[in-house]
């Protein structure tokens, strides 16, 4: 596999836009003004009028096509090849979503038309609601938060509100030791003391550690089911009991909502609020980094707390709500990432109940086939049955030959595959966490399985093919400390 | 492949219904996957999950659909919708009808970049990468800024990171918000910062623009940063360099929201009359109205403040073999490193918004930035001026404006854009419900969209409104 044969640089710096930059090209076709003339000194203040212009590149339209198209035969992408990115749901992107959302009624729908004008979009948005409170086991859902993040922004902000209504100040809250990093995170943003609680040796959180630490000071509790370990939370109906016992509130990162899909809803889990990241499980595309949208869930008793506006159906009419006193607000401009929501919407139309069942079943299928392929010759510390995902540790290659998981995931572009995701959840000593999704073929599945197999035997016969690894990518090994130590974040004229 | 029937396969537990084109595993590859497992089932590989917590039924959602019945039906959803293709819009407010270049979405929209994750491989992600650091350099050359991170969610999200960020960088506990600033973005800022215990002043306006005396009174030791947008929510060009100097005397930050950067092709740039921080919505910048999102945060700072801008930054360096190649840097800012002290939450952003906008900006370049920017100030200019002239409307404020003004109106803005609306235009927002001293105050927005012609169908229509 040589992806990269028209994208290679050679031995010279592969240009940025601004080198193709002569004073007079232009790139674009506007029409003269059809209105008066008037200087420019009459309309704005001499003084507000821009000197400089921006230095924007001087560039012809193919200059600009040419550029674009060969900056994208240097990326990696779903279209191209297998991306198992553990915890990161890299499934196919389904093109007629991006035509659907590309429709002008939706991709030219201004957020201010008035509601009589916005019935389709106002109606897709309602209906998708119902959607996924069906599939979570919640009540209500809003749509706007842009991402993971956001939601668990917004998710904690709805609980802080919950308790502040009742009178009660608690000020912690518990992530376990596997948490994402956008837990903790988004816990001090919103004013929590986080207490990290850690996982028992089945990679379960610790039901005895989590009792020793709940108490009325404890507003939430923030899991990740599957966990990242790609482990079902077995315990999970004594976690609820212990969290909901002390009054205190269950958060789900639904990240891996994936893996469970149809076969049980974190509503019936005891859940009261959770986040679904619509570009992960309901496979609107990453785009290289965003957009997303978390979308979030709730039980009934934190609606009230909803950012507004919400959209309300009178029967087949629908109208934007925002006379809710109690909300927390807006978390960000307008409605959401709707765009997104299109795509998302389109996607739980075209499975239906049985298609998103079978997602969640093939997806786990996949996870344990690659696992059992893989179980032999690398280090396994947790030894279960996995969902959608599971984690390897690389110490093992890295106590005998010296060769560090680092090292292996950029053995894996030699071998024209995506790395899994590394060192990541932080318990795993050399973690390698590997998710398929249910859209890989076995023949994909077997020639990563086959690709990582190669590389633990060089990691064993010729360790440093591997430790200077990628040799086949557009550029070599890049010097990380040199980008840290001298930033250059932008292009200046030299 | 034939469709099975529930339960059709007993030998194997592989019990499957049809067989989905997303889905590619026939049911002979799960049994032989099943095989290596050891799993006699499917339905042992949940075995993990409590059966007290499991679904014991389907779940209830409408019946699959094949991809022409889904087309049909979103095309149904889509059609029942005004857009700007279908109307004239007079419709900005933070979300602008501007044209996008064919070349924008032909290219960031191809598979490559669209279905790529954040680039943690940078050895095989450099397209990604040098897009994100070329949409860096364009954003601090249009805005005169240091430094610009690779894109957060949105222009009120962005607005109100930077409150947090002016927060953390001054030690100071009070921000001063202009209320001439979009009031969802002021919203989402006291969304922000209440939890954090960063108080929030509004200062009032006057003539449509931040009242600086009001300003100076509310300055204080305690003050982090005075915010206010450019131009402002109803259009009207601040003072910036005044807010700076008035800022920087009390040892305070001024952050510049920028709703509408196409300004900058006409403005002076926010980075040449001081501001420290610049957040904004990148949407015009050849990003789609999408009713509301996904759009475009933009964030960006006087180079000092590299360490404490939140979000995702790309820097250049070497390879091995000493070629320039891009990567993630400065990452002991961010969440995955420093959990709960990093400087946000974000992880995900909006990288092929920015990278839409890196390309939407190379395409229009130096000369064509400052002409598309010049052409909304000139037809918004006319129709300004045209519609002051109508009897019984009138300007509300008179400060020079952008592509956007305020209308006093005889009629209930909402009326007049009924009447409006059924003539095919989409009108102005009336900001009664977010100022209820403007109950008769219509905000008209005129882009490089507008031709003179339907500017004058617009002065037309208002003037034989009764």
């Amino acid at each position: 596999m040589t992806p990269f044969d028209k994208a290679q640089g050679g031995p010279r710096d592969f240009p940025v836009i601004f080198d193709f930059s002569v004073p007079g090209r232009v790139g674009s076709s506007y029409p003269n003004p059809d209105v008066p003339d008037t200087p420019l000194e009459q309309l704005i203040p001499a003084s507000q009028l821009r000197k400089e212009p921006a230095a924007l590149p001087e560039v012809s339209e193919l200059d600009v096509v040419r550029h674009y198209t060969r900056l994208s035969h240097r990326n990696f992408s779903i279209d191209e090849g297998f991306y198992p990115l553990g915890s990161c749901t890299m499934k196919y992107n389904p093109k007629i979503h991006e035509d659907a959302a590309r429709l002008a009624g939706f991709a030219r729908l201004h957020p201010y038309a008035p509601a009589e004008g916005a019935q389709g979009a106002l109606r897709l948005i309602c209906e998708l609601e119902e959607l996924l409170a069906e599939i979570s086991g919640m009540d209500r859902v809003t749509f706007q938060p842009a991402a993971g993040a956001h939601g668990e922004l917004t998710g904690l902000l709805m609980i802080r509100a919950y308790f502040e209504t009742r009178g009660e100040r608690r000020t912690k809250v518990i992530v376990p030791d596997s948490a994402h990093g956008t837990n903790p995170a988004t816990a001090a943003m919103v004013g929590y003391q986080v207490v990290t609680v850690k996982s028992d040796a089945r990679g379960n959180m610790d039901v005895r550690a989590l009792r020793e630490v709940m108490d009325g000071s404890v507003a939430a509790i923030m899991l990740t089911n599957p966990n990242t370990l790609g482990l079902f939370e077995e315990p999970i109906l004594d976690v609820e009991e212990i969290v909901h016992h002390a009054g205190g509130q269950l958060y789900l990162d639904g990240a891996n909502f994936n893996a469970v899909l149809g076969v049980t809803r974190p509503g019936d889990q005891g859940f009261d609020v959770m986040h679904m990241n619509l570009h992960k499980t309901f496979t609107t595309p990453h785009g290289g980094g965003g957009p997303g949208a978390g979308a979030v869930g709730v039980k009934a008793h934190l609606a009230p707390f909803l950012p507004v506006p919400v959209v309300e159906r009178d029967g087949e009419r629908f109208r934007l709500d925002d006379q809710r006193p109690q909300s927390i607000g807006k978390i960000r401009a307008f409605y959401g990432n709707f765009g997104n929501l299109v795509r998302a919407y389109a996607y739980i139309r075209s499975m239906g109940a049985d298609g998103l069942r079978q997602v969640a079943e093939t997806a786990v299928l996949n996870a344990n086939y690659l696992l059992a392929r893989l179980r032999s010759r690398f280090d396994l510390p947790y030894d279960r049955l996995c969902k959608h995902e599971f984690v390897l540790s690389g110490a093992r290659q890295k106590r005998q030959h010296g060769v560090a998981t680092r090292d292996m995931a950029k053995r894996m572009l030699d071998y024209g595959f995506h790395a899994p995701t590394i060192y990541f959840p932080l318990i795993v000593e050399e973690a390698i966490m590997i998710e398929p999704t249910e859209t890989e073929s076995k023949r994909t599945l077997d020639e990563f399985a086959d690709a990582m197999l190669a590389i633990a035997r060089e990691a064993q016969d010729d360790p440093e093919v591997v430790k200077t690894a990628p040799h086949s990518t557009p550029v070599k090994r890049l010097d990380e400390v040199r980008a840290a130590r001298q930033p250059d974040l932008r292009w200046r004229a030299r | 492949m034939t469709p099975r029937g529930r339960g059709g396969n007993v030998t194997t537990g592989v019990e499957r219904r049809t067989q989905h084109k997303y889905i590619p595993a026939t049911d002979a590859e799960r049994e032989e996957m099943l095989r290596t497992i050891g799993a006699a089932s499917v339905e042992e590989l949940f075995a993990d999950i409590p059966s007290r917590v499991r679904l014991d039924r389907p779940l209830r959602l409408p019946p699959a659909l094949s991809d022409p019945e889904l087309m049909a039906q979103l095309r149904a959803m889509a059609d029942a919708n005004v857009h700007s293709d279908r109307a004239v819009c007079f419709l900005g407010a933070g979300a602008y009808d501007h044209y996008v270049p064919s070349v924008v979405w032909h290219l960031a929209g191809r598979g490559e970049f669209l279905t790529a994750y954040t680039p943690y491989q940078a050895e095989l992600m450099q397209g990604e990468l040098q897009a994100g650091y070329e949409y860096q350099s364009m954003l601090c050359e249009i805005t005169g800024m240091g430094v610009a991170n690779a894109s957060m969610y949105d222009g009120a999200s962005a607005a109100a990171e930077a409150a947090v960020m002016a927060k953390d960088l001054t030690g100071r506990g009070e921000v001063l918000v202009s209320t001439a600033v979009h009031p969802e973005y002021r919203q989402v800022i006291r969304t922000y910062t209440a939890p954090l215990g960063l108080r929030v002043t509004e200062i009032p306006y006057r003539h449509g623009l931040t009242d600086l005396d009001a300003v100076a009174r509310a300055l204080s030791p305690r003050t982090a940063a005075i915010i206010i947008q450019h131009p402002n929510f109803f259009g009207c060009l601040e003072d910036g360099a005044a807010c700076a100097e008035l800022a920087h005397r009390a040892g305070a930050l001024l952050v510049c929201a920028v709703a509408e950067p196409l300004s900058l092709g006409i403005l002076e740039p926010p980075g040449a009359w001081g501001a420290d921080i610049v957040a904004g919505e990148g949407q015009p910048l050849g990003n789609h109205l999408n009713f509301g999102g996904p759009y475009l945060g933009m964030l960006a700072a006087r180079q000092e403040f590299v360490r404490r801008i939140p979000g995702r930054l790309v820097g250049a360096t070497v390879d091995a073999e000493g070629r320039r190649g891009f990567v993630l840097t400065l990452q002991t800012r961010e969440q995955h490193i420093r959990r709960e002290k990093a400087s946000s939450n974000i992880c995900t952003n909006e990288a092929l918004l920015a990278l839409a906008a890196a390309i939407y900006m190379a395409s229009l370049g130096k000369a064509g930035f400052r002409k598309v920017s010049e052409l909304n100030l000139r037809k918004a200019a006319y129709a300004r001026e045209a519609i002051r002239e109508i009897p019984k409307f009138g300007l509300a404020f008179e400060a020079p404006t952008f592509n956007e003004f305020v209308v006093r109106t005889p009629l209930a803005p909402e009326e007049i854009n009924r009447r409006l609306l059924a003539a095919g235009i989409l009108g102005g927002a009336p900001l009664g419900r977010w100022y209820p001293e403007l109950s008769d105050a219509w905000l008209v927005c005129v882009t490089e969209q507008r031709t003179k012609a339907e500017i004058d169908r617009l002065v037309a229509l208002l003037e034989g409104l009764r």
